[in-house]
């Protein structure tokens, strides 16, 4: 029987590890990567939870999440798609225009 | 059954000219404009003589006809509506005004001929009627007070007619801007009236007033009132020590100089004085106070007038001194004669500045005497019509003026409240008009022209030329008013009948002048003889200093050194009201209020939080880089302080 900690440290680790990931990292592809671990690490204290309270709420709340990242992925690979056909670059500090 | 006079009719035909005018003149020819700024004065003037016609037949418990039309204001249990008095008193005032101004008007369509902004001047004018008209014919206070102001305003406008030239401009604001220093004790007196009495109607208030006694004893609440009346009149009537805008308004398009600051407004304050009568006579002190500022404005204006050499500035001049004579008149309680003075003046003062006009016209805009000259052979007209009222404005027998001075001066001599100073100084003061006027005549007329023939102006005019008819038979009818208009107020010491005196009897309360004995009648005679005889030798020193020895002025002018020059820069009044009221306020408003308050403090106060807005937002405008990281680290730290936050308050 593994206690519910174990479990929440483990997301824990992973949704930091995704977070400074995203923050460090400069290339489009490893941030879109970083994000799907910090989803995952979501996920996976969801289903601990919902494990821990014999509860489906979060067991459903996860097939959402799954959801959202696979539209997220179709979207976010065709804008990255689209950024190397008009910037050649994958470098997130290239693609800064937006700003005042 | 109680006739209908319709007397609201003659204030608003003139107001619907200048609404017409006004609003729609721009697109008007010419004649259309003349028609319109003519026909709706000409309509309210004929109106005026069937209403004179109607009230002379009005039984004697009907005058005064007083007709309310609206309330206008209810507050309390103080009301004031918009009504119409009209007894003695207003209807002379009416048919002044309608009738000279009226002659003023058609006399504009030849002088304002080739002016710009023809449909403005028409349509200021009427305005103009109206105001003058509402104040006349108020039935209290409040609505003299609209009139009062309103002629101000028509006077600002009319003087800063042309206000593209600087000085008329500000002319016009120093006129507007002094008689409402004056104005001020104006209002502040209908207060004290509205605190003690409850009421501005003439119709509650001179009654309730009536029951007051005299105070004898002391300054009481009617001297107070009376005292603050003389300072609206003093302001609006041009005396001292408020008389300064006036010289200046000659500025303004001459046919306003002789409807406005000479015939008719000027006289206003006169007609409040004598309207308030009531108030006056139990206030012997406010009276005094009256008399001693009329007799010495009379002088005092008389003495500058003498050194004038713009025909315009004498006239000027010659205006407030014989205001100054009005007051003079109701400061002895000799009311009827200064509204015969105001009457006989409007004819010759009106025509006075016509003629000048003409004289004006005649040389292209021309006003120094000194470059005149010598315009009788070429002028004939004028010349005649500008004789009249010279002889009339003298005081020379059996002109206009004659009648209505002597009246005065007999009055200020022996009223009870006169005394034989207010006599000497009228009489000296009638000396020195009859030779500042035969002055200007001689300047003028005879002599050789020393004036540049002018070529072809653009008025398509050459020489020297008469003005056209349209201006002649004003200038005309003026002339014959000039003569004869004192005759309906032929001294019975002449053996003629008073009919002026008598007829306004009924609104001064007829001080009945049974008691005059034949010996009164010779000294009255007297003293007629001697003004007569004063106006004369003015003549006789006119003659001899301008005509026979030409050289003379300039030497007694040379000898006179300091004297002559502080006389002819006008006794540096203006300049020192410049230095001790207008650059205070001047400085101060630079000074003070606008670098100190406005630019300092509350432009300062704006400016300044707009600047700090910015740097703070300058600041958090670095933040927005574009680099997509460092949002995304102000994200994280932006959740962990959240979620710190709520581990803390969970914790607690």
């Amino acid at each position: 029987m593994v206690p519910i900690s174990y479990y929440l440290v483990l997301s824990a680790i992973l949704f930091a590890l995704g977070v400074v990931g995203f923050l460090i990292k400069r290339n489009l592809i490893t941030l879109f990567m970083s994000i799907e671990l910090m989803l995952n690490a979501v996920n996976l204290a969801f289903v601990a939870f919902a494990w821990q309270w014999k509860s489906l709420n979060g067991q459903v709340f996860v097939f959402f999440v799954m959801v959202v990242a696979a539209a997220e992925a179709a979207v976010g690979l065709a804008i990255i798609i689209a950024v190397f056909r008009t910037r050649e670059t994958l470098n997130i500090d290239r693609v800064n225009l937006l700003k005042l | 059954m109680r006739p209908h006079l319709h007397l609201w009719l003659i204030p608003i035909l003139p107001l619907v000219g200048a609404a017409i005018n006004g609003l729609l003149g721009r697109r008007f020819s010419h004649r259309v404009v003349t028609l319109v700024g003519n026909v709706f004065v000409g309509a309210s003037c004929a109106w005026a003589w069937r209403v004179f016609a109607q009230f002379l037949s009005l039984p004697h418990e009907m005058v005064p006809y007083v007709h309310d039309y609206a309330t206008w204001i209810r507050a309390g249990s103080f009301a004031a509506s918009y009504g119409l008095y009209l007894d003695q008193l207003s209807m002379v005032m009416v048919l002044v005004v309608t009738s000279v101004g009226f002659l003023i008007h058609i006399y504009s369509i030849g002088y304002m001929a080739h002016e710009g902004g023809y449909y403005r001047f028409f349509s200021y004018l009427n305005l103009f009627m109206f105001f003058m008209l509402t104040l006349v014919l108020a039935n209290n206070y409040l609505v003299m007070f609209i009139g009062w102001e309103g002629v101000g305003l028509a006077s600002y406008l009319l003087i800063g007619f042309f206000f593209l030239r600087d000085s008329a401009a500000s002319a016009g604001k120093k006129a507007f801007i002094v008689t409402r220093i004056g104005d001020l004790g104006f209002l502040i007196a209908l207060f004290l009236l509205i605190k003690h009495f409850g009421s501005l109607d003439f119709s509650h208030l001179f009654p309730a007033i009536s029951k007051l006694g005299i105070e004898s004893a002391g300054p009481g609440l009617l001297t107070a009132i009376g005292l603050l009346l003389m300072t609206g009149a003093a302001g609006k009537s041009a005396q001292l020590p408020l008389y300064v805008w006036l010289p200046d308004a000659m500025e303004g398009p001459t046919p306003v100089s002789a409807l406005i600051h000479a015939a008719t407004m000027v006289t206003a304050g006169v007609y409040m004085v004598a309207r308030s009568h009531v108030i006056f006579s139990r206030a012997p002190a406010a009276m005094l106070v009256v008399a001693i500022i009329g007799c010495l404005t009379a002088l005092f204006a008389a003495t500058i007038g003498m050194a004038q050499t713009d025909i315009k500035k004498v006239l000027a001049y010659s205006t407030i001194s014989q205001l100054g004579y009005m007051f003079l008149a109701c400061g002895v309680a000799a009311y009827s004669a200064g509204i015969f003075h105001l009457m006989t003046h409007a004819f010759f003062k009106g025509l006075l500045f016509l003629a000048a006009g003409s004289v004006i016209h005649a040389l292209d805009g021309e006003q120094d005497m000194r470059r005149m000259g010598g315009l009788r052979k070429h002028i004939p007209g004028t010349f005649w019509t500008m004789t009249a009222a010279t002889f009339a404005i003298s005081g020379i027998f059996p002109f206009a003026g004659f009648f209505s001075k002597d009246e005065i001066l007999w009055n200020a001599f022996s009223s009870e409240h006169g005394s034989w100073i207010f006599w000497a100084v009228g009489l000296l003061t009638a000396f020195l008009t009859s030779f500042y006027m035969f002055r200007l005549w001689f300047l003028t007329f005879f002599g050789e022209f020393r004036g540049i023939e002018a070529g072809v102006s653009e008025h398509g005019y050459g020489h020297i030329h008469e003005s056209p008819k349209v201006m002649l038979i004003p200038l005309a009818i003026l002339a014959v008013l000039s003569v004869v208009g004192g005759w309906i107020g032929w001294p019975e010491s002449l053996g003629g009948v008073q009919h002026f005196d008598q007829f306004l009897a009924p609104v001064f309360g007829g001080h009945a002048e049974a008691a005059v004995t034949a010996a009164e009648h010779s000294k009255e005679l007297l003293l007629a003889g001697i003004s007569v005889l004063a106006a004369l030798l003015g003549l006789l020193l006119a003659w001899v200093l301008y005509q026979r020895r030409q050289d003379l002025p300039d030497k007694i002018a040379a000898a006179l050194g300091w004297l002559y020059n502080t006389v002819r820069d006008k006794y540096y009044v203006d300049e020192g009201y410049a230095a001790a009221f207008v650059q205070p306020l001047i400085k101060g408003s630079t000074y003070i209020l606008w670098r100190g308050v406005d630019a300092g403090a509350i432009d300062a106060t704006a400016n300044e939080s707009a600047e700090g807005a910015e740097h703070v937002s300058d600041a958090l405008r670095h933040m927005q880089s574009g680099n997509v990281r460092s949002y995304a680290g102000w994200v994280a730290a932006g959740a962990a302080v959240v979620i710190a936050y709520m581990v803390y308050m969970g914790v607690r």
